[in-house]
C-alpha cells in the first residue's frame, strides 16, 4: 500500500515536472536596464532551474492594458511589475489576483516572509521585488559647490541655472514642503488641506520659470548630460546608471528622496498561474533580490538581502550598498509615498496641477 | 495686305531641347497679314515647337522671330499680344464662360461696361450668346471649342495661333468646327497661324499650307498645288493618297521624261524632281487619276491589270488592282451613271496621262 | 384606349425594371456586405461603445443597488435615515467580497476627492458592524456624517449622466442636477482645447507656406529629379515618430545645434541662448516638420494633374507671371490645399506624443489630457466624454470647411 502511494507520488511529481517543463510565461517589465537587471537576476536563473521559459514585454506602466485583458477575458500577461498604487487600486477593482505572503519562502536567515519583507511592502495581491526613489541629481563638474538639502532644489538665487522636474503633481507638491520647511513625516498631513496644496503650488510657482518639464524616466539623465538643466529630479536608478555605465560626473542628493516600490502582480485568469506563482516566490527570495541589486541601484525589498548586496556587476570597484535607496545614511530625510493620499486627491490635483501649468 | 511686310518672319531659326539634336534646322517663314497659314506634319516634325516659339513659351536656340518687323526673341509672352487656342482648349475650369472671356480684357485694364460687351459680342460670334455663366465642364466639346476660339480672339490681336484645336472633337463635330472657324477667318480678316497633323484639316481651311517633316519644310503651297504638284515624296505620300512605282530615269526632255520601271517598263511622266537620265525615282500618280478602260490612244500609259479587291465607299469604287508587279496599287472608280463595272479576278486595262504621273525623289 | 394600355404598360414595365434591378442590387450588397460588417466592427462600434461611455456609467448602480434604489427617492438636502446607512452596509459587504469596492471608490472619488480611502477602509470593517448602522458607520469614519458624501453618492448612482460631458466642458454637475461652472483653479480643459486648436491652426499654417513651393517645385521638375525629391519628402515619412522628435531636441535644445551655430557666429551670447524646444515654439517647429508630407502629397498630386497649358493660355491671353500664377494656377490647386489643410489640421488635433516631449509646459494638448486619462486614472469615461468633445469640434469644423470650400472640392491624390 505504502509502495503504492509512492509510485502515485512519483509518477505525480514527474508529471507535474514535466507540465512545468512545457510551461512559458509572460513576465511584464518597465524595459531598459530595469528588465536587464530583473533577467539577469530571476529571468535566468530561474529558466536554468526549472527548464521553464520566460518571456519579457515591456510596457509603460498604468492598469490600462491589465483592465483591457481582464475586462475582455482573454489575459496574455502572467506577471506584471507595477507601482504601489497601480498594486492597490488593481486589487480593489478585482483586476488582480489575491496572494498569501505566509506562502513565500522564508529569508536565507530563516526570518518567516511576512517580517523579512520590509513593513508596507506587501499587500493583498502584489508583493514587493524593489524600492526605488525619487531624488535629484546635478552634474558635480559643472557645479562646484553643489546643493546638499532639497530646500537647494528651490533656491535659484545661490544656485542659478534650470531645473527639471517630472510633469506630474506627485512627488513634485511633496517635494516642495520639504523644501518648504515641512518635515517629512508631517507632508501628507499638510496636504491633507486646502492651505497645504496651496502652499506647495506657491513653492512650485517660485521656480515656475526655470523649469525643464520631462515626462519620460530617460529623460532627466539626458538633460543633465546636455546641459539642458542644471538639476533635475529622476528616478536614482536612471542617475546611478549614467554615472556607473557612462561615467558621468552626476551627484545625487538623498535628502528629500520620495520612496516607492516596484511588486509583482498577477492579472486576474492568468494564463499560466501555477508557474507564474512558482516564479514569483523565487524572484522574490533572498538571493535573487540581493542579485538584483548587484545590476541597478534599486533596494531589495527584503531585509534578510541587504547582507548580500555585492558590487556592481561589471565594477567590482564600486560597491553597491550606499546607493540603494535604503541606505541608512540615504533615509535620513525621507520619506515614502503615500498611496491613499493620491488614490484620493490624484484627478483633483492632476488638474489644478495642469491648469497651473497653463497658466 | 501688303506682301513686302510680312506680320510673322522666321529667320533662320533652329531650335534644340537637348543641346544634341536640332527640333526645327534652319527656319525660314513669311507669314502674310490676313492669311490662314497652316504647319502640317507628322508628330515630331517640329511644327508645334514653331508655333510655341512664335507663342514665346519657347526660346529659340538661334535666329530670330519678327512680329510686324519687330524682333520678339525677347518679348515675354503675355506682351506679344497673340491669341491663341490650344489643344485641350485650356479654358479655366474655376471661371464660367463669361468670365474666361473677360479674363484678357481684365488683365488689359478695360472697363467693365467694355468687357461685357466684347464678351457678349465675341459668345455671339460663335453662337454661345445664352451660356455665358455656364462653367466650361458644363459645356459639350464643340461648345468648349467656340468658347476657346472665342477668348483667343476678344481681345482683337492680330494674330491667332491654335495648335491642333479640333483633334479632341469626333469627325462630324471637327468638320463642322472646320468651317465655323474659316469664316471667322473671313469675317474678321485676322491672321491665323494652324498647326495640325490632319491633312484634310489643312486642306480645307488654309490659305498656304507648310508641310513639316524632320524639322524642315518640305513644301510651302496653296492646298491645290501641294495635292496636284507635291515637290518631292515625302510631300505626296503626306497629302492625300497616291499609288507609289519605282524606277530610274531613261530619258528627259525639260518637263517630261520617261521612267523605267524595274521590270523594264516605260512610264510617261513629269520631270518634277530628277534632273538628268538615271536618276532614280519614285512616280507618284493619284488613284483617282487612274482611267479604267481608256480609249486606245487617249493616254499614253496603259496596262493590264487584274481586280483583287473592290470596296464600295458610295461615292466611289475603291479598286485594288494588281499592276507592273505591285498588288496595291488603287483605283478610285468614281460612282458616276456610266462607270465600269468590275469584277474580282477579271483582267482590266488601265492607263493614266503624263501630267498626271509626277517623277518625284527616290 | 391607347393611354390605358400605356399606363399598363408602364407598371408592368416597372415591375419587370425593378424585379431585374432588384437581383443587381442584391448581388451589390452581398459583394460589399463583409466590407460593411468589417467597418461596422472595427469603426463604428467601438468607436459608438466609446463615446457611449461618455454618457453611461452603471459602476455605482450595478454594485450598489440598494443604496442606489434608496438614493433615488432621496431628496439631497435632508439629513440621510438608517434605511440610508442599512443599505450603503448590505451593498458595502458584498462589494468588498467581490472585490468591486475600489471601483465604486474610484468613481465616487472622482466627484468628491479624498472619499476614496473612505470607502475602502469602511469596507473593510463593515461586516463587522452592527445596527444601527447610522451610528455604527460614522464611528468608522466620521466623513459619513458629511452630507457630500451622500450627495456625491446620488450624483454618481445615475446610470446615465451629464457630468463627464460637463467636466470636459470645465463644467460640474451637482447632486441636485444642476450645473455650474467648475472651480477656477480646476479649469483646464478649455484651455487645452483652445490650445489644440490653435497649435493646430498654426502647425497647419506653416506646412502650407513650407509645403506650397516644395509640392510646386515636385509638379514642375522632371520626373526624374521629382521622384528623387519625393524620396526626401518622404524619407523623414518612414522613420519613427519619436526619432524625429528627438532629433529635433538635439537641434534645438540649448545646448543643440541650432544655438550652438548662434553663439558660434557670434548672433547670440553663450549664456543667451534662445529657448527653441520645450515652449510652444518646439511644438509647432517639430510638428510641423513631421506632419509635411500630409499636406505635400495631396498637394503635388492636385498640381500634378495642373496641364502647364492654363498658364500659357492666360499668358497668351495678357496675364503676367503673378496674375497667371493667383488667378489661373492657384484657384486650381485649392482642391489639394483643402485636403491637406484638413489631413493636417485634424492629425495634428488628436498630436500628443510630440507635444509631450518638447512641448514642456506651453505644449501640452488635449490629447494628452486623454491619454492620461486612458492609461493613468483610468477615467475612461471622461477620456470618453473628452475625445466625443473633440470630435464634435472637428465635425464642427468640417461642416464649416464644407460651407466655406466645399467638400467635393477636396482632391485627396
Amino acid at each position: 500500500m505504502k509502495k503504492v502511494t509512492t509510485l502515485l507520488a512519483a509518477g505525480l511529481a514527474a508529471a507535474v515536472g514535466v507540465a512545468n517543463a512545457a510551461e512559458t510565461i509572460t513576465v511584464v517589465s518597465w524595459g531598459g536596464a530595469y528588465t536587464k537587471s530583473q533577467v539577469e537576476a530571476y529571468h535566468k536563473p530561474w529558466m536554468a532551474a526549472t527548464g521553464n521559459t520566460v518571456v519579457s514585454e515591456d510596457y509603460n506602466g498604468g492598469l490600462s492594458e491589465v483592465k483591457a485583458q481582464v475586462e475582455a477575458g482573454n489575459v496574455k500577461w502572467d506577471l506584471i511589475d507595477v507601482e504601489l498604487s497601480d498594486a492597490i487600486r488593481g486589487c480593489d477593482e478585482g483586476l488582480l489576483e489575491e496572494i498569501n505572503i505566509d506562502d513565500f519562502p522564508a529569508g536565507a536567515d530563516g526570518t518567516p516572509a511576512a517580517d523579512d519583507f520590509l513593513p508596507g511592502t506587501y499587500t493583498d495581491c502584489a508583493v514587493a521585488n524593489i524600492v526605488w526613489s525619487t531624488i535629484f541629481a546635478y552634474d558635480s563638474s559643472k557645479m562646484e559647490n553643489g546643493p546638499s538639502t532639497i530646500a537647494d532644489f528651490f533656491d535659484t538665487a545661490n544656485f542659478p541655472g534650470k531645473r527639471g522636474l517630472r510633469k506630474n503633481p506627485k512627488a513634485n507638491l511633496e517635494m516642495a514642503l520639504m523644501a518648504d520647511g515641512v518635515a517629512a513625516d508631517e507632508v501628507y498631513s499638510v496636504l491633507e488641506t486646502e492651505e497645504g496644496i496651496e502652499r506647495a503650488f506657491a513653492k512650485l510657482d517660485s521656480i515656475k520659470g526655470d523649469v525643464v518639464w520631462w515626462e519620460a524616466g530617460a529623460q532627466p539623465p539626458q538633460l543633465l548630460a546636455d546641459g539642458e538643466v542644471a538639476m533635475t529630479t529622476a528616478y536614482n536608478g536612471r542617475i546611478f546608471n549614467a554615472v556607473a555605465s557612462e561615467d558621468k560626473p552626476f551627484e545625487i542628493v538623498w535628502d528629500g528622496q520620495i520612496w516607492d516600490l516596484d511588486l509583482w502582480v498577477m492579472p486576474k485568469g492568468a494564463p499560466n498561474k501555477e508557474a507564474a506563482m512558482e516564479f514569483m516566490k523565487y524572484s522574490t527570495g533572498t538571493e535573487a533580490l540581493a542579485a538584483q541589486a548587484s545590476w541597478i541601484s534599486y533596494g531589495p525589498a527584503r531585509k534578510s538581502s541587504s547582507p548580500l548586496v555585492g558590487s556592481f556587476h561589471n565594477k567590482p570597484e564600486l560597491e553597491m550598498a550606499g546607493h540603494m535607496p535604503t541606505a541608512p545614511d540615504n533615509l535620513k530625510n525621507a520619506l515614502q509615498n503615500n498611496f491613499d493620499f493620491w488614490a484620493d486627491n490624484q484627478d483633483q490635483l492632476n488638474e489644478q496641477f495642469n491648469a497651473w501649468l497653463a497658466q | 495686305m501688303s506682301e513686302n511686310n510680312p506680320l510673322v518672319r522666321f529667320k533662320n531659326v533652329q531650335k534644340s531641347y537637348d543641346g544634341k539634336i536640332l527640333v526645327v534646322k534652319d527656319l525660314n517663314l513669311d507669314v502674310e497679314t490676313g492669311e490662314f497659314l497652316t504647319m502640317l506634319g507628322p508628330s515630331g516634325s517640329g511644327k508645334t515647337t514653331c508655333l510655341m516659339m512664335l507663342a514665346g513659351f519657347e526660346p529659340a536656340t538661334h535666329g530670330e522671330i519678327y512680329l510686324n518687323e519687330r524682333p520678339i526673341n525677347n518679348v515675354p509672352p503675355h506682351k506679344r499680344g497673340i491669341g491663341m487656342v490650344f489643344q485641350n482648349y485650356a479654358l479655366f475650369p474655376h471661371m464660367t464662360v463669361a468670365e474666361n472671356l473677360a479674363f484678357p480684357l481684365e488683365v488689359r485694364k478695360m472697363s467693365k461696361s467694355e468687357r461685357e460687351q466684347r464678351v457678349k459680342r465675341a459668345l455671339d460670334m460663335v453662337q454661345l450668346g445664352e451660356f455665358g455663366n455656364r462653367r466650361p465642364a458644363q459645356l459639350s466639346g464643340g461648345q468648349q471649342q467656340r468658347v476657346a476660339v472665342a477668348r483667343a480672339l476678344v481681345f482683337d490681336p492680330e494674330l491667332v495661333l491654335m495648335d491642333e484645336p479640333l483633334g479632341a472633337l469626333d469627325k462630324n463635330l471637327r468638320e463642322q468646327m472646320q468651317y465655323e472657324i474659316k469664316h471667322i477667318h473671313e469675317n474678321l480678316g485676322v491672321t491665323v497661324v494652324y498647326v495640325t497633323h490632319d491633312q484634310s484639316e489643312a486642306l480645307t481651311m488654309s490659305n498656304r499650307i507648310a508641310v513639316f517633316n524632320d524639322g524642315v519644310i518640305q513644301q510651302l503651297a496653296p492646298p491645290d498645288d501641294l495635292y496636284e504638284r507635291p515637290d518631292n515624296a515625302f510631300v505626296a505620300q503626306f497629302i492625300g493618297e497616291n499609288n507609289k512605282l519605282r524606277g530610274s530615269v531613261a530619258d528627259i526632255d525639260g518637263e517630261y521624261c520617261v521612267v523605267q520601271t524595274t521590270e523594264g517598263v516605260p512610264i510617261y511622266a513629269m520631270a518634277v524632281n530628277v534632273s538628268q537620265r538615271g536618276d532614280e525615282s519614285t512616280l507618284s500618280l493619284r488613284p483617282e487619276r487612274v482611267v479604267v478602260n481608256p480609249e486606245p490612244g487617249s493616254v499614253p500609259n496603259i496596262f493590264d491589270a487584274e481586280v483583287l479587291e473592290l470596296i464600295y465607299l458610295g461615292d466611289h469604287i475603291r479598286t485594288r488592282v494588281a499592276l507592273l508587279g505591285r498588288d496595291d496599287f488603287i483605283i478610285k472608280v468614281p460612282n458616276s451613271a456610266d462607270h465600269a463595272f468590275l469584277r474580282e479576278g477579271e483582267i482590266v486595262s488601265v492607263g493614266w496621262l503624263q501630267q498626271d504621273c509626277r517623277a518625284l525623289d527616290a | 384606349m391607347t393611354s390605358t394600355a400605356d399606363v399598363i404598360d408602364d407598371k408592368l414595365l416597372q415591375k419587370r425594371l425593378d424585379k431585374a434591378m432588384f437581383n443587381r442590387r442584391l448581388r451589390a450588397f452581398l459583394l460589399v456586405l463583409p466590407i460593411l460588417l468589417f467597418l461596422l466592427v472595427v469603426f463604428i462600434i467601438p468607436i459608438g461603445y466609446f463615446l457611449f461611455q461618455g454618457v453611461y456609467d452603471k459602476t455605482f448602480s450595478s454594485i450598489m443597488p440598494q443604496t442606489t434604489e434608496i438614493l433615488s427617492e432621496w431628496d439631497a438636502t435632508s439629513e440621510p435615515t438608517e434605511e440610508m446607512f442599512a443599505a450603503l452596509a448590505v451593498d458595502m459587504v458584498v462589494a468588498r467580497e467581490n472585490k468591486t469596492i475600489g471601483k465604486v471608490a474610484t468613481r465616487v472619488n472622482r466627484d468628491l476627492p479624498g472619499t476614496r480611502s473612505l470607502f475602502t477602509s469602511t469596507a473593510r470593517k463593515v461586516s463587522k458592524l452592527e445596527a444601527p448602522f447610522k451610528e455604527s458607520i460614522p464611528d468608522v469614519k466620521d466623513k459619513w456624517n458629511d452630507i457630500e458624501v451622500w450627495q456625491a453618492m446620488k450624483t454618481a448612482s445615475r446610470k446615465f449622466t451629464p457630468g463627464y460631458y460637463a467636466a470636459a466642458l470645465d463644467l460640474k454637475l451637482k447632486s441636485d442636477g444642476s450645473i455650474v461652472r467648475q472651480d477656477e483653479k480646476r479649469r483646464i480643459h478649455m484651455i487645452l482645447m483652445k490650445r489644440t486648436l490653435q497649435i493646430s491652426f498654426l502647425v497647419t499654417v506653416f506646412c502650407l507656406l513650407l509645403g506650397y513651393p516644395i509640392a510646386y517645385l515636385l509638379a514642375t521638375l522632371p520626373t526624374k529629379t521629382s521622384n528623387l525629391l519625393l524620396i526626401l519628402v518622404l524619407l523623414p515619412f518612414w522613420t519613427s515618430i519619436l526619432v524625429r522628435t528627438t532629433a529635433w531636441i538635439a537641434m534645438l535644445q540649448a545646448q543643440g545645434v541650432v544655438n550652438d551655430l548662434l553663439v558660434f557666429f557670434g548672433i547670440t551670447a553663450d549664456d543667451a541662448r534662445f529657448s527653441l524646444i520645450y515652449n510652444k515654439l518646439g511644438t509647432l517647429i517639430a510638428m510641423t516638420h513631421i506632419l509635411l508630407p500630409f499636406m505635400i502629397l495631396p498637394l503635388y498630386s492636385v498640381m500634378k494633374g495642373i496641364p502647364p497649358s492654363y498658364v500659357r493660355a492666360a499668358k497668351s491671353l495678357g496675364a503676367t507671371n503673378w496674375t497667371a500664377f493667383w488667378r489661373i494656377y492657384a484657384p486650381q490647386t485649392i482642391p489639394g490645399l483643402g485636403a491637406g489643410a484638413i489631413l493636417v489640421f485634424i492629425v495634428a488635433i488628436g498630436y500628443y506624443i510630440t507635444p509631450a516631449l518638447v512641448g514642456g509646459q506651453e505644449g501640452t494638448m488635449i490629447s494628452n489630457t486623454i491619454d492620461g486619462h486612458m492609461r493613468q486614472s483610468l477615467n475612461w469615461n471622461l477620456a470618453a466624454a473628452l475625445a466625443g468633445v473633440l470630435m464634435i469640434v472637428v465635425l464642427f469644423l468640417y461642416w464649416l470647411y464644407d460651407r466655406i470650400v466645399g467638400i467635393d472640392n477636396m482632391k485627396l491624390g
